[in-house]
């Protein structure tokens, strides 16, 4: 079975973002950056099916040069081939071009299932995997919570806010996953001695044939940011005995229970 | 006239790698570093405070160690990792910016245990134990100390004679770490013919444990008394090629190598937490960063900090070229253990009260530190083995 999962390295969501004031682009020089820590959940998927199941996994990412690290990781934890996309045309790319770039590049490797987070945890457009099945053809399911291979067919649960539903797919399909799906391993220091020996092709968007729709914003560009809201001042109220009701009615109105 | 010094605009410096030391790394070492810091934050700092508290070993974290490929790290075949000695150093570093105790169950099993078995054991010694402790399934433990010997291990009085075919064993060993968790301990006794290596395992007839409580430091690590009545042993149980103090004193040097650079880790997580908590405590109505003496105290510290890691990667650059030399292991021990815990005592300063809590790191790592002070060569011997290289005087005795 051949499993692709796409990567992306962004800065280390534990520091504190901040944005080009004239592009209103994420700022990544300087910063620490890392394997987006979604996209390790999708790597540990991707990891479990074909050690159940035989195959192997191949990640993909589009970004600059030092991406690579973020690839190279992912080959520590045990995938078996890598694939960068980089070109400084690709700098700000939105999320139509990015999905056109890692959809090219999936199709150049051949795939039964792709798996991807449910957004990245820098842009968080969060549209990019139901591109990418759009423009592979073939089924997107998303929010899967769990996800397993019977033959041909994908099963996932499908995280929703009341539950999940049970969700079934006709391979090859694209999954996007949720955070906690399930605990994603750490390299271990053999894996990360052995990443450099395995293969890592890097890519420009002309070696997929894509001169013309690689780079800029095909269709989606940022106007403008504002500042979050302050978050409005919560209230105190003294316990007289009968605050639980109160906490169990604020739960009810967020429906959370 | 007043005069203010204007610096050129600049990128701002990571307080935690001013010399930007971590590009002395290769790609690998740095995600190494990368994963046994995350390892570190997310399994063993939430379990630590408490099992220092209570006085255990978190053998919860044995297995996690294990699948990392830690243990014996650096030795390579057998289901080690090879890596080299700077990656080995920079996990150290990570571990005992977790905890000394730790670092110290790694540095036993891989420098003090593994090591010696890998280096003077006879294949079948290699083939039975090297994988077994390299997956974290058999747990190792170094006798050399005893109550009455420490810095002077020649006069021991643990006796190996033989006895047939066998050899018999008699003595006490002291403060051993991983002691009564050992599935094998490497003993070191006198024989007719000088020191010899012992491989002992666990439920040897004769052979018992015992472990040192009420212990103020590395309460997250076990700390035992070994004792041997007439333990009996086949003439296969020998390290055959090694005899002498080279032995035991090889194996020392490994470890050091490690604690020359896990006190850093120390060190600085010391340092970051004293940082973090001087910009958000205030007193005088303004931060106590903004003040000048814990400006000096934290300048001192991150000062200290980079001459030590930049020491720790001398010593690691050295040892994978082949050509360290055991009195540069002795300065660095000897030197960055003395800054750890001075960085520890200063860093509890600026804490204040809290400085003493299990709340923070600071008082854990400055009780754990006084015994890394003391263990694999107290700072007294290393300061004579100093003196010996510099003078060429003997001042041991």
């Amino acid at each position: 079975m051949k499993v692709v999962v796409c990567v992306k390295q962004i800065p280390d969501p534990n520091t504190t973002g901040q944005l080009d004031p004239t592009t209103h682009l994420l700022k990544r020089e300087g910063v620490e950056v890392v394997l987006d820590p979604g996209d390790e959940f999708g790597v540990e998927a991707g990891l479990q099916l074909v050690e159940a199941q035989g195959g192997e996994v191949t990640v993909v990412s589009m970004g600059p040069e030092r991406g690579v690290d973020a690839v190279r990781k992912a080959l520590a934890m045990g995938a078996a081939k890598g694939v960068l996309i980089s070109d400084d045309a690709l700098r700000g790319s939105d999320a139509l071009t990015t999905a056109r770039v890692l959809a090219a590049a999936i199709r150049r490797e051949g795939f039964d299932l792709v798996i991807t987070a449910t957004e990245s945890t820098d842009g968080y457009t969060g549209v990019v995997p139901q591109m990418i099945a759009e423009l592979l053809d073939v089924p997107a399911v998303t929010f899967a919570k769990t996800l397993e291979v019977d033959g041909t067919t994908l099963k996932v649960k499908r995280q929703t806010e009341a539950g999940f539903d049970l969700v079934e797919s006709a391979l090859p399909a694209v999954v996007s996953v949720t955070a906690g799906v399930n605990e994603p391993r750490y390299p271990s220091l053999k894996g990360i001695m052995g990443a450099k020996s395995k293969p890592l092709d890097r890519l420009t968007p002309g070696d997929l044939g894509l001169d013309g729709a690689g780079g800029g914003t095909a269709g989606q560009g940022i106007t403008g940011v504002e500042p979050a809201p302050q978050r409005a001042a919560g209230s105190i109220v003294k316990d007289d005995g009968e605050g639980y009701k109160l906490i169990a009615d604020f739960l009810a109105e967020k429906k959370v229970i | 006239m007043a005069v203010t010094e204007r610096a050129p605009r600049t990128r701002a410096l990571s307080p935690s790698d001013l010399f930007a030391i971590d590009e002395l790394l290769s790609d690998d070492e740095r995600l190494i570093r990368d994963t046994v810091r995350a390892f570190v934050r997310e399994r063993a700092l939430p379990v630590i405070p408490d099992h220092f508290e209570a006085g255990t070993f978190p053998r919860e974290l044995v297995p996690g160690v294990a699948e990392l490929g830690l243990l014996g790290m650096h030795l390579h075949g057998y289901g080690c990792a090879g890596t080299t000695a700077t990656a080995y150093g920079v996990a150290c570093e990570e571990l005992e910016a977790g905890d000394s105790g730790l670092r110290s169950f790694v540095s036993v099993q891989g420098s003090l245990a593994m090591f010696p078995i890998w280096s003077y054991g006879s294949d079948e010694q290699k083939a039975r134990w090297l994988p077994e402790m390299a997956a974290g399934r058999a747990i190792g433990c170094f006798g050399l100390t005893e109550p009455d010997a420490g810095s002077d291990p020649s006069s021991m009085r643990t006796s190996a004679r033989r006895d047939g075919g066998d050899w018999v064993i008699n003595g006490t060993k002291m403060w051993i770490t991983n002691g009564s968790i050992a599935d094998i301990a490497v003993v070191w006794a006198m024989t007719d013919s000088g020191v010899r290596g012992f491989l002992i395992e666990r439920g040897t007839r004769g052979f018992t444990t015992s472990d040192v409580h009420n212990k103020l430091s590395l309460r997250a690590s076990v700390t035992s008394e070994l004792s041997f009545d007439a333990v009996r042993v086949p003439d296969s149980s020998v390290l055959p090629e090694v005899s002498g103090m080279r032995g035991p004193l090889t194996c020392l040097n490994e470890a050091r190598f490690g604690i020359g650079w896990g006190t850093m880790g120390a060190a600085r997580a010391c340092f970051e937490s004293a940082l973090e908590y001087s910009k958000t405590r205030r007193a005088f109505g303004k931060p106590i960063a903004a003040m000048q003496l814990t400006q000096q105290k934290l300048a001192n510290m991150a000062t200290a900090i980079v001459q030590g890691r930049l020491l720790a990667h001398r010593l690691g650059t050295l040892k994978d070229q082949g050509r360290l030399h055991p009195v540069q292991v002795s300065i660095t021990k000897r030197a960055n253990v003395r800054t750890a815990l001075d960085i520890a005592r200063s860093a509890r300063t600026i804490l204040g009260a809290n400085g003493i809590t299990l709340e923070y790191p600071v008082a854990r790592h400055m009780a754990n530190l006084e015994s890394v002070l003391t263990y694999e060569g107290t700072e007294e011997v290393h300061t004579l083995i100093i003196g010996k290289e510099l003078t060429g005087e003997n001042a041991f005795a």
